[in-house]
């Protein structure tokens, strides 16, 4: 797919991390984006990416699915990541166990898909379209399409972005669990702190196109991940909004 | 529960009959609200009121004597030739050998127009090559190429069946190019992420993403191709609809000459039923084409 994501030897496949990125440079022209970037996400591991708009993160994430190519540095991967975009992408022309299936290598196809449907709660929705689903459906079904390819690292661009507070809240909960179950290295691009806090194992504030904070609090941790701390380090003061 | 807003607020501009500006600037709201009371049977067959209101009259004058008989037979005349015309044989012949140029002229237009257009839709060096010249010789209308075209072909089958191939040739090259373009490029970057190979892409994503347009292309085909027959086959036929017309011009039946008039126009329809019939099943998952589920 992307020549510069390398894959890891086998023996490192089992137990080795969900991805490994050093000194990655993307540039558009003479303007660089991402400046000797170094990440690692462990497989099982729920990384959240806060940053304003245009400080590079979903850069870093179209970068690591393979999307954009790389100007310098290293993306190592076990294998293809899944991504799920800020729209569903659906394809309107086929039924939801065939958008799930899509790109999927196997005689069964159509069982393994009915099996990640059932899991985002749509197990009796296979042959409608994808016009007749709501918004937080369309992106259950973006995720099970993701979540069927079993991937190793997951590539969450987004995604809860365009959905009402209350269908966002349940989809967290429905991807704490999905993830729990598939154990794969996540990525959580958003500007969404609430988010970030409830989800991530590990939150990254990305800046000027290098990752400027790193708060390592597991969400079940005694300590839970400050707020006011993360609003800061995104330039916003919270003297100034109470 | 949109449609519940929808109702709410059609009911309020029903009752709000003080605002008549309101309701005319809004075009959306106001069929709904005439629907409730004629219904959509009772607007369909007000429809065809008024085509039947003439043909009545057309008939009246007829019998009456105000309309010669050379200038504009009676409808009941023109069924009776009808019938004539399909007990004696001839009709229906002309008929067949009329569909069955159109039909090959329409195979291998749509064969040149699609491959064409597929190549140039998904290759720029093919576009570069291609689409220039192709766009040039679409700015011709077609049927100026006619007396070019009897002089290389005569007046044969083989004149008719390339003129209908011409005419079919553009619109459905036109319309795939555009369907191939018009894909959504975050449909295509998905089959990257998905890891379709380019065939996968183009079976699963670049074809069925442009088929609405290429059957646009068929459908406004289908108009040329008809077009394109009448034209050839008033020169020179010696059977088929045209022949059959250009024959009676010459003896002045007048009956005869709107009968194969009717003909080319219930064949007209019967291509648009086609092509909506293809859209409706190829397309059932367009919101604009499929039938509601």
């Amino acid at each position: 797919m992307s020549a510069h994501v390398a894959p890891l030897s086998p023996a490192s496949f089992e137990t080795g991390p969900a991805v490994v990125v050093s000194n990655l440079v993307r540039s558009y022209g003479s303007r660089v984006v991402i400046e000797k970037l170094n990440l690692r996400i462990e497989r099982g591991e729920f990384v959240a990416l806060l940053g304003e708009s245009g400080c590079g993160k979903t850069t870093l994430l179209r970068a690591l699915a393979g999307l954009d190519s790389i100007q310098g540095g290293r993306i190592v991967a076990p294998r293809r990541p899944a991504v799920v975009f800020q729209e569903h992408r659906l394809l309107p022309w086929d039924s939801l166990w065939r958008n799930v299936s899509l790109g999927l290598q196997v005689p069964d196809a159509r069982e393994r898909a009915a099996e990640a449907l059932t899991e985002v709660g749509l197990g009796d929705r296979l042959d409608d379209w994808p016009r007749n689903l709501s918004g937080g459906q369309a992106q259950r079904v973006a995720l099970a399409r993701a979540l069927v390819q079993q991937p190793e690292l997951l590539l969450l661009d987004e995604p809860f972005a365009a959905l009402d507070a209350l269908t966002r809240i349940r989809m967290h909960e429905l991807v704490r669990e999905l993830v729990a179950n598939h154990q794969p290295g996540v990525l959580l691009v958003t500007h969404d702190v609430d988010e970030a806090i409830a989800l991530a194992d590990r939150i990254l504030v990305m800046r000027n196109g290098a990752i400027a904070y790193e708060h390592r609090a597991a969400r079940n941790a005694s300590t839970p991940i400050s707020r006011t701390e993360l609003l800061r380090e995104l330039g916003v003061n919270s003297h100034s909004i109470h | 529960m949109s449609n519940v807003e929808l109702s709410g607020i059609d009911r309020t501009v029903i009752g709000a009959d003080s605002a008549p500006s309101s309701q005319s600037s809004d075009n959306a709201l106001a069929p709904a609200a005439t629907k409730s009371r004629l219904g959509t049977r009772g607007l369909q067959l007000l429809s065809w009121l008024a085509p039947v209101v003439l043909v009545i009259i057309w008939e009246w004058l007829a019998q009456a004597g105000w309309l010669s008989p050379q200038v504009l037979p009676a409808p009941s005349k023109v069924i009776r030739t009808a019938f004539k015309l399909v007990t004696t044989g001839t009709l229906l012949n002309d008929l067949g050998v009329s569909l069955l140029r159109a039909a090959a002229g329409f195979v291998i237009g749509t064969a040149v127009g699609g491959g064409l257009g597929i190549l140039v839709g998904f290759s720029r060096v093919a576009e570069a090559l291609i689409d220039r010249s192709v766009q040039m010789i679409r700015a011709i209308p077609f049927l100026a190429a006619l007396p070019l075209v009897i002089v290389w072909l005569g007046v044969g089958e083989t004149q008719k069946i390339f003129l209908v191939a011409l005419g079919v040739t553009f619109p459905i090259y036109i319309n795939t190019v555009l369907g191939i373009r018009q894909v959504d490029p975050k449909l295509l970057e998905l089959g990257r992420v998905q890891g379709l190979s380019s065939l996968q892409l183009i079976r699963r994503i670049i074809l069925p993403g442009a088929l609405p347009s290429i059957l646009t292309g068929v459908r406004y085909a289908l108009a040329t191709a008809w077009l394109a027959l009448v034209v050839a086959e008033t020169i020179g036929a010696q059977s088929g609809i045209g022949f059959l017309a250009m024959d009676a011009r010459e003896f002045l039946r007048t009956d005869v000459i709107v009968l194969t008039i009717v003909i080319y126009a219930l064949i007209g329809v019967a291509a648009d039923g086609i092509a909506r019939v293809l859209e409706r099943r190829l397309l059932a998952w367009h919101p604009n084409y499929g039938a509601a589920r």
